[in-house]
């Protein structure tokens, strides 16, 4: 009898592991695009982005993201990033607030292409500065558009939303996490 | 059938000279033949993060070319090879390289073939011992001994009896 418990146990094992398997390959939003950013709880790197001209907002630096005492949303964007447009309203929203700073990273973008962009569908950011050649996205661990950082008042990355917040994101995730980065101060 | 074999010799010309993809551009390249090796091997390790199962070495996305030119000038400025994946890996987790490194987080995914092959041997191990040891756990007692050969004794005194009758 004992034996017999022996002889089922590779099985058991086996079957355990497929269980396992399918659950991870088929838990709801398990997405393999999405990689775990190893840039949280860390400081924001070093970067200095120049101003998108005449667009009337400044370019911003490592620094800006310290001076004011306010957390920061680094978002990410381009005028060829089709995404960029469906969570344009919610950067509206978040930039309306004056108690946070919005950035715009203007990702691997032509100058004009960019400026056009934000005159049509308006600019939310309260600065704006330009990556032309992703270097500064490579620095931050950028690998798509849009992505979006939530950096606290000291310049430390808390937290890291890759691809255009979807319905309900900005409530359920982004507004949380400020909410909760603001207590803590 | 000399059409045909002119066809084959052709196409075989093609596989032979067919070096595999290459997408770096010739403006990437570096004056120094040896760098621009290391270039090479070390871009064939990383990880375009857009197209995911390709290395930049030859992927054609714009962030695979970026980071074939980070490579580059990482290693102008006098960065060993290792220095440069961990310049990527720090920037973009271990996931940017195809060799996984061996820390804690990975350290099941070198050792675990090993561990259950371990596993599985000492599983045969104690099957073959185990019957072995239920061998020598039930020896027999002295009374079942001298009965056992009493029986044994028994047997053999019939057989010749038996053959004696027959013969």
């Amino acid at each position: 009898m004992n034996k017999k418990i022996l002889f089922t146990l590779p099985l058991l094992i086996t079957l355990v592991l497929f269980g396992y398997f399918f659950w991870a390959l088929t838990k709801p939003g398990r997405d393999p695009k999405i990689l775990p950013s190893v840039l949280i709880d860390k400081p924001a790197p070093e970067f200095n982005l120049t101003a998108l001209e005449n667009l009337g907002v400044p370019g911003f630096s490592r620094t800006d993201l310290t001076t004011n005492g306010k957390i920061s949303v680094v978002n990410i964007f381009a005028s060829w990033c089709v995404p960029c447009l469906a969570e344009h309203p919610d950067m509206v929203k978040l930039g309306k607030r004056d108690d946070i700073n919005l950035y715009g990273i203007n990702y691997r973008d032509k100058p004009d292409d960019a400026l056009n962009w934000l005159n049509r569908n308006g600019n939310p950011y309260h600065r704006v500065g330009r990556d032309p050649k992703s270097r500064t996205g490579i620095e931050w661990g950028v690998y798509g558009v849009p992505e979006t950082f939530i950096v606290d008042a000291t310049g430390t990355i808390r937290y890291k939303h890759v691809g255009p917040l979807n319905p309900g994101d900005l409530e359920n995730k982004i507004l949380p996490i400020i909410d909760n980065l603001q207590a803590q101060k | 059938m000399r059409g045909l074999l002119l066809f084959t010799a052709v196409l075989f010309l093609f596989t032979v000279n067919s070096d595999p993809v290459q997408a770096f551009e010739p403006d990437e390249v570096l004056d120094d033949p040896a760098l621009e090796a290391r270039a090479r091997e070390i871009s064939k390790e990383v990880r375009c993060l857009v197209c995911q199962n390709e290395p930049i070495d030859s992927s054609n996305a714009d962030l695979a070319k970026e980071l074939r030119i980070v490579v580059r000038e990482r290693l102008v400025a006098g960065d060993s090879d290792d220095d440069v994946k961990s310049y990527l890996s720090d920037r973009y987790g271990d996931f940017v390289l195809f060799r996984p490194p061996f820390n804690t987080a990975t350290f099941l995914l070198w050792f675990g073939p090993l561990l259950v092959f371990g596993i599985g041997g000492i599983g045969l191990i104690f099957f073959y011992r185990g019957n072995k040891n239920l061998k020598l756990a039930n020896p027999l007692s002295p009374e079942e001994e001298t009965r056992l050969n009493q029986l044994l004794d028994e047997n053999e005194k019939t057989k010749s009896s038996n053959s004696g009758e027959t013969s």
